[in-house]
């Protein structure tokens, strides 16, 4: 190649040889000297450009990002009581339509974020069941109204009660409708009204009403009482379709009650026969010894069969009728009389003739007195359902003025509530102070919207004698008005509805004459929520009880008209769910997610039907899948899903009340079928039971109903379900259970005995879980408290379908199989009339954890207190552990259930801004993507520790719980610390003193582990399930 | 080369030279796609995008899009996860342990039945990824990565965290193995090519040169790969089965998994591969290379390792019945007459009795049957994962929580994502990359082919 001698120029400045371009020349990029390296080293270097475009890169991508906007602002001057992150507990009442509890609110930085029992309550006694848990959320409802409204336009107060004043007083006639009123303060302002308005009436009516009781203590004895109850004194009881533990006048003071007198152990084993005659399987049938199906047009005869044996051994006169051949009953006549004045008959029969006979039983057997204590009378049913269908005609002629409705919602729940609709139309004035604006204030021309009970001030007398109040745990949330000041208002009063208690109280306070100044009596019933009166006359309004039995061969000729011997083959109940109840309180998610405890369903209303008529009509219902059935009855047609159900009396079907509704909120509106439309008073009392006329037929459509629970038995296996009859215990404490062993060595011996394990030990504490299967009656308080304490999210009837629910503690409910089965095929079918077994589940907390060795992330570990516990912010969602999980009881976050538009209808508590005030900020909401399970309320454990610690003492027994045990109306789930010998856990499993080993040598006979063969070695005992009868079914 | 005695029947036929052999294999990657490898390849590339959107669907909405619950954690993941794994063991096991073993028929299915591999593992990986609740920092936390969160460290008691090593162990083996054995071969069709193709090829030949020297050191590699990679056959699918065998779960919870599953595994992976290769050899007129010969071997296989498979599932109701565990002998009673009976009796059929047929010399030297048979033991092995998987959880200890598990539309898109991506990856190693070891066919051309006849 030529050499080339030609030279190329970078520019003029080689050119001309310009001392800039010289002394730049062996830079790469002489153009971009920075100053400030210019006096250094002359120029940017490729670092500094790295840097630049690092910065420029991070700068951008960081103002891309949108920072999120905090609302949070601190106290300017803090709360006196509000200290962050303490909870404060203030005693309240919940009261609803007359079903009452005893309450203990805790609140959160001012927000009431959970109910708990009032354990200083004589009636609820510490229990609670799960539409008092769930009210809580019922105060961030967003449904509630937000303020005064007058023919449907908001309003402002004051120009409400002027026109109002002015209405009401040239209304003339004025009715106030409300539904049983507890509380002497409320009667009191209502009379106040009254005495300014002259011609105004209450009207009480219940949505379940009791009247029959009242009405037959009326004809029988001559005062329209209702009794109290000592299911704890029977030794015998019998109950005719009285679901006194689910659903009947107070089932958590009945679920206490009866629970004691089943308590049993090797040194007092004796506990109380419960028969039961029914046609739906109610929660209370599920408990029973001995459970008869009976068909509704039979059971007033069976009454009377009863009353008649009973009167033939008390050597009384046959009051006549047809003698029934009812199984069981002439089992339960000698058995009552043998414990004549501890035994208990009760119907939850509304039939006031019933009623009478019930109480004629009573009377014989002496139990007047000892376990029906009309002495001491409760006021939970005042409801007058005679007076309240004339109220529904007088309203139809145009004869009232004024009707106002005082927190109640009869067009919805009301027998005629469609003729009452069409009633409020005619008078002048209407009037409702529903928090909502429900079927039936939406009707109504002024709202007056009332505070939710958890923002009110008010007073509760729910027996004679005892005394409670409800105080607010939170300011108003809205421009609302506690409906007894608006009273009071219009009445022309502007004192406070707190001053007006206040005055009721200090009569209370001067009529006991007790020596202490009023304000302290004041703070310490406010304190304790609930008070006593000794012996002393309360307030006015008490009614003296009369003892003079009564005539009933009135009643008895009406029986002898209305009942057959045989039942007319196609008979519907009506029945209140555990969860929905009257349906008052419908619009709450945690309810409708809450599964049935008999049928475990959710979300939906169906037509319970018995395995016979199933099979004679060809259905089979599996997973769920059914079918839609046409029903006519009372006049009404309309169709409902069908769920079969074991148990069911043959002939007859089943139908919740509490669904269908239309304006409760977005939850509970369009849910099943309103089964009030059904309801009958021609009678003079509100029917539950349609008799006659009652057509089902299949309709061919195919449905899903969501159960939680699809296999209904336990295919006789006794490493889960391990029970005993009475007698058999009484011979041999260890009677019922299973011993597994396994061969080593030459010998048998108990699974713990080998291990692959080191094992633990816990210095300190070591936290264990006893469940009496003895004292659970399967109410599912446990489950709404923990789905409240610990954050349990939503997810709907969809993902329930698809077997997601997030429920940490579940409560099987397994049913027997039929005495012959001996296949797995026929051990998988219920028996026509089952025994029924409560089995509560929940992480075991095992100390030779499945899930702890499979994560491979060590998200799930073990604790040094014997706890199994999670690591949401670790895990990543491998599953593994869930199906690991020998119990089946860990929850995966399928979606993300928070925050998310697709769960923002079901999952309330954690979608909108008003739920989420519910939310216990002390549990994560999790994540999309994680794993969870029960923690055994750990924050409850370390918040336990803490306070101990601050008071420097040891953590006591009792200092801490877990909240299903708090829940649980029957102490049936007792929780404590097993290290502990005193504790009452270690004292319930007779656990060796001091050990500090996992594996704890327990000396109770009941006691047993679910699985204990695969040697998980839980946390967690149950007690043997025992059952007083001759023979156990299968 | 040892000597081969005349009497063993020709594994290649058609009198092939040197030449014919290179002529034979290159020309597909040298020639313009055929029709037929279009057609697939749009077919290939459908079944992707339709499943993407399903697993798209999965990412961004959670794992609910799945058909899972409460009781069954794992169904079609983690079965498609082990049915992938499984099919990946042929590769290995033909290019390793027949290596070892001498085996020279090996040479013509060996590259392939590889890449097979490679893709099926990478088909298999996808699902233990995608199944976690949260992917995004599970492929990290899995790995065990020194971090700032104290010192934690992944949980060595878990066989999830063996799997992470076993099969990334696995394919990192594969892959160099399948990538060595290709290097000369692309140095074959680099010396063929011109312009970019050769520029390509000659930078995936590593600079290839041919020499004594560099064929010992390829040689050597080999033999050591192959050394290293046969105990990875065995131990994969054991690791795989410890998921379950270590578990208390009953139906999972025994200890005859190991051997079955590499047995399940090797059956299973013989089947994808005759179903590939018969195809292959159509397509791409390789039938002097794949021969009957090859197909009746590897049938033979089939038979074997079907039988042993058979083995184990009677082993297993033994034990079951033996081992008087209740919930353990309802596990199995219910595998057989429970709500999945089907999925039972499918396995059995297509597992059990099909490659029983192979006994009869017609079926296993017929490339239809044999066609159809090596579908019928895809499927088959895809039941067995489903009834080991979800039969042992829908109903385990407690019958309150027992469930059905229904697969969704999701379920079935994100399968169909890894159909594609199988497919796509083959076909398009089918035609860029020499479907056959040249170099080792030419090694053993001498000594096994069929001498022309003129």
């Amino acid at each position: 190649m030529k050499e080339n001698k030609k030279t190329y120029w970078k520019g003029l400045e080689q050119l001309t040889n310009d001392p800039e371009f010289v002394k730049h020349a062996d830079q790469e990029f002489p153009g971009f000297t920075s100053k400030k390296n210019q006096s250094e080293d002359g120029g940017s270097s490729r670092r500094d450009f790295l840097k630049m475009m690092g910065f420029s890169v991070a700068a951008a991508s960081l103002a891309a990002c949108e920072a999120p906007v905090r609302k949070a602002i601190p106290y300017v001057n803090k709360p006196v009581d509000i200290n962050p992150s303490v909870p404060n507990y203030y005693a309240s009442t919940f009261a609803s339509g007359g079903d009452y509890a005893s309450i203990v609110v805790k609140t959160r930085e001012g927000r009431p974020i959970k109910i708990d029992g009032n354990s200083l309550s004589p009636i609820t006694q510490g229990g609670t069941n799960a539409i008092v848990e769930a009210s809580v959320l019922s105060l961030y409802d967003k449904a509630r109204l937000t303020g005064p409204q007058i023919n449907g336009q908001p309003a402002e107060w004051p120009a409400l009660d002027a026109e109002l004043g002015s209405k009401l007083a040239s209304a003339g006639s004025i009715k106030i409708v409300s539904n049983t009123i507890l509380s002497p303060s409320t009667d009191r302002a209502i009379r106040q009204f009254a005495e300014r308005y002259g011609d105004v009436e209450l009207v009480t009516y219940d949505p379940i009403s009791n009247y029959g009781i009242t009405r037959a203590s009326e004809t029988y004895y001559g005062s329209r009482t209702l009794p109290s109850y000592h299911f704890d004194k029977a030794k015998v009881i019998a109950s005719f379709g009285a679901d006194f533990l689910g659903s009947w006048i107070s089932p958590i003071e009945f679920a206490r009650q009866y629970s004691k007198g089943r308590k049993i152990s090797k040194e007092s084993p004796e506990m109380s026969r419960h028969f039961q005659f029914e046609s739906n399987l109610s929660l209370t049938g599920a408990n029973a010894d001995y459970r008869t199906p009976l068909a509704p047009s039979q059971s007033g005869l069976a009454v009377l069969s009863l009353y008649n044996m009973i009167a033939g051994k008390a050597g009384a006169g046959s009051a006549g009728g047809a003698n029934l051949d009812v199984l069981h009953l002439s089992r339960a006549a000698d058995e009552l009389w043998a414990n004549r004045g501890n035994s208990l008959v009760v119907s939850g029969s509304n039939d006031p003739n019933v009623q009478v006979i019930i109480h004629a039983i009573n009377e014989l057997l002496g139990n007047t007195g000892s376990t029906v204590d009309f002495q001491n009378p409760v006021y939970f049913r005042k409801g007058d359902d005679q007076r309240m269908n004339q109220l529904v005609s007088e309203l139809n002629s145009g004869s009232v003025g004024a009707v106002i409705f005082y927190n109640c919602n009869p067009v919805y729940d009301f027998g005629g509530g469609q003729a009452l609709a069409d009633g409020i139309a005619k008078a002048k004035v209407s009037v409702a102070t529903s928090e909502v604006k429900n079927e039936t204030a939406s009707l109504v021309q002024y709202l007056a919207p009332d505070h939710h009970y958890l923002e009110s001030w008010n007073d509760f007398r729910p027996k004679k004698g005892l005394y409670s109040l409800a105080q607010p745990t939170i300011t108003p949330l809205f421009n609302t008005r506690q409906a007894q000041e608006s009273f009071l208002k219009w009445a022309g009063n502007s004192n406070s509805y707190y001053d007006f208690i206040r005055e009721d109280w200090q009569a209370l306070h001067g009529g006991l004459g007790e020596g202490s100044d009023f304000q302290s009596f004041w703070d310490n019933c406010l304190h304790d929520g609930v008070y006593q009166a000794s012996e002393a006359e309360g307030m006015e309004g008490e009614e003296e009880t009369v003892s003079a039995a009564g005539d009933i061969s009135a009643a008895v000729a009406a029986i002898g008209k209305r009942y057959q011997a045989q039942g007319s083959g196609s008979e519907l109940v009506i029945y209140a769910k555990v969860g929905i109840g009257s349906g008052t309180f419908a619009n709450n998610p945690w309810l409708h997610e809450m599964p049935d405890p008999i049928s475990k369903a959710t979300w939906d209303n169906y037509l319970t039907v018995s395995q016979k008529w199933a099979s004679d009509n060809g259905l089979q219902m599996k997973e769920g899948a059914t079918q839609m059935a046409n029903v006519s009855a009372n006049g009404v047609s309309f169709t409902v899903p069908i769920l079969v159900q074991p148990g069911q009396a043959e002939g007859t079907f089943g139908l919740a009340l509490g669904y269908g509704r239309t304006a409760a909120g977005r939850v509970a509106d369009g849910l099943g079928v309103n089964a009030y439309a059904l309801l009958n008073s021609s009678n003079g009392y509100v029917s539950y039971d349609v008799t006659e006329g009652v057509s089902v037929s299949l309709s061919g459509e195919s449905y899903r109903i969501a159960q939680t629970q699809t296999h209904q038995t336990y295919m006789g296996r006794n490493f889960v379900i391990q029970e005993a009859t009475l007698g058999e215990y009484k011979e041999d404490a260890s009677a019922g259970r299973y011993h597994p062993e396994i061969y080593k060595d030459g010998e048998f011996v108990k699974p713990s005995k080998i291990s692959l394990w080191s094992g633990h030990k816990y210095s300190m504490h070591h936290w264990g879980l006893a469940i009496d299967m003895n004292s659970c009656i399967g109410c599912a308080a446990c489950t709404v408290a923990c789905q409240v304490e610990n954050n349990v999210a939503v997810v709907g009837k969809e993902e329930v379908l698809n077997r997601r629910e997030m429920a940490w503690i579940r409560i099987d409910r397994y049913y027997s199989s039929p005495e012959t089965a001996d296949s797995y095929k026929e051990l998988e079918e219920a028996a026509d009339n089952p025994e029924v077994t409560f089995q509560p589940m929940m992480c075991q907390h095992c100390n030779n954890a499945p899930c702890e060795t499979v994560c491979p992330v060590v998200a799930t570990t073990h604790s040094s207190e014997g706890l199994n516990q999670m690591t949401y912010n670790r895990c990543i969602g491998t599953r593994y552990c869930a199906n690991n999980c020998p119990y089946k009881v860990r929850r995966f976050n399928w979606f993300k259930y928070h925050d998310n538009k697709d769960f923002a209808g079901v999952n309330t508590a954690q979608n909108d801004d008003l739920g989420k005030m519910v939310l216990n900020p002390d549990v994560t909401v999790r994540a999309r993507g994680v794993m969870e399970k029960c923690s055994m309320c750990v924050q409850r454990i370390q918040a336990g520790k803490l306070t101990a610690k601050r008071e420097k003492r040891e953590v006591k027994d009792g200092d801490i719980n877990v909240a299903c045990a708090v829940a649980c109306p029957t102490e049936a789930l007792v929780f404590g610390d097993m290290n502990d010998s005193n504790s009452k856990v270690s004292k319930m499993l007779k656990i060796e003193e001091n050990s500090m080993e996992a594996i704890k040598e327990v000396n109770e006979e009941r006691a047993y582990h679910v699985l204990e063969e695969i040697n998980v070695s839980p946390n967690v005992w149950y007690f043997t399930k025992i059952r007083n009868k001759d023979k156990n079914e299968a | 080369m040892q000597v081969t005695s005349p009497v063993r029947d020709p594994l290649v036929t058609g009198g092939k030279t040197y030449k014919d052999v290179t002529n034979d294999i290159a020309r597909h990657v040298e020639g313009k796609p055929t029709v037929g490898w279009l057609l697939g390849l749009a077919v290939s590339l459908g079944a992707l995008l339709i499943g993407s959107l399903a697993l798209v669907a999965t990412l961004w909405e959670g794992i609910g899009m799945w058909g899972l619950n409460k009781t069954v954690g794992w169904a079609w993941d983690i079965t498609n996860f082990v049915w992938w794994v499984g099919i990946g063991h042929a590769g290995t096991l033909i290019s390793a342990v027949l290596l070892l073993f001498r085996q020279k028929w090996r040479t013509s299915i060996n590259r392939a039945a590889e890449a097979m591999t490679i893709f099926a593992v990478i088909c298999a990986a996808l699902f233990p990824l995608i199944h976690m609740g949260r992917p995004w920092i599970g492929a990290i936390w899995a790995l065990p990565l020194p971090n700032t969160y104290g010192s934690l460290w992944v949980n060595f008691n878990s066989p999830l965290l063996w799997d992470v090593f076993a099969i990334s162990t696995y394919f990192s083996v594969s892959l160099v193995f399948w990538y060595i054995g290709l290097i000369p071969d692309f140095a074959t069709i680099r010396d063929r090519a011109i312009g970019l193709r050769k520029t390509i090829y000659g930078a995936l030949s590593f600079g290839w040169d041919g020499a004594a020297k560099t064929w010992m050191h390829y040689e050597s590699v080999s033999l050591i790969l192959a050394g290293l990679a046969t105990p990875l056959v065995l131990s994969v699918h054991t690791i795989v089965s410890f998921d379950f065998a270590t578990s208390v779960i009953p139906g999972w919870h025994t200890t005859i998994f190991p051997p079955y599953f590499v047995a399940g595994a090797i059956f299973s992976g013989f089947a994808m591969v005759l179903t590939l290769m018969i195809v292959t050899r159509k397509v791409f007129k390789l039938e002097d290379y794949i021969t009957i010969g090859h197909i009746e071997l590897m049938n033979i296989v089939i038979i074997i390792t079907g039988s042993i498979v058979g083995i184990a599932y009677i082993t297993e109701f033994f034990m079951a019945w033996y081992s008087g565990v209740a919930a353990e002998q309802y596990a199995f009673v219910n595998r057989m007459f429970g709500p999945y009976w089907w999925a039972y009796w499918s396995m059995m059929t297509c597992n059990v009795i099909s490659p029983q047929l192979f006994w009869f010399k017609k079926i296993r030297t017929s490339i239809a049957a044999t066609f159809i048979l090596s579908l019928v033991v895809n499927i088959g092995m895809w039941f067995e994962r489903f009834v080991i998987i979800v039969t042992s959880l829908h109903r385990d200890f407690l019958p309150s929580s027992w469930v059905m598990f229904y697969p969704t539309i999701t379920d079935v898109g994100v399968y169909l994502f890894t159909f594609g991506f199988f497919f796509t990856a083959f076909l398009l190693f089918a035609k860029f990359f020499p479907v056959i070891n040249m170099a080792e066919v030419k090694a053993v051309l001498k000594s096994s082919s069929e001498k022309k006849i003129n």
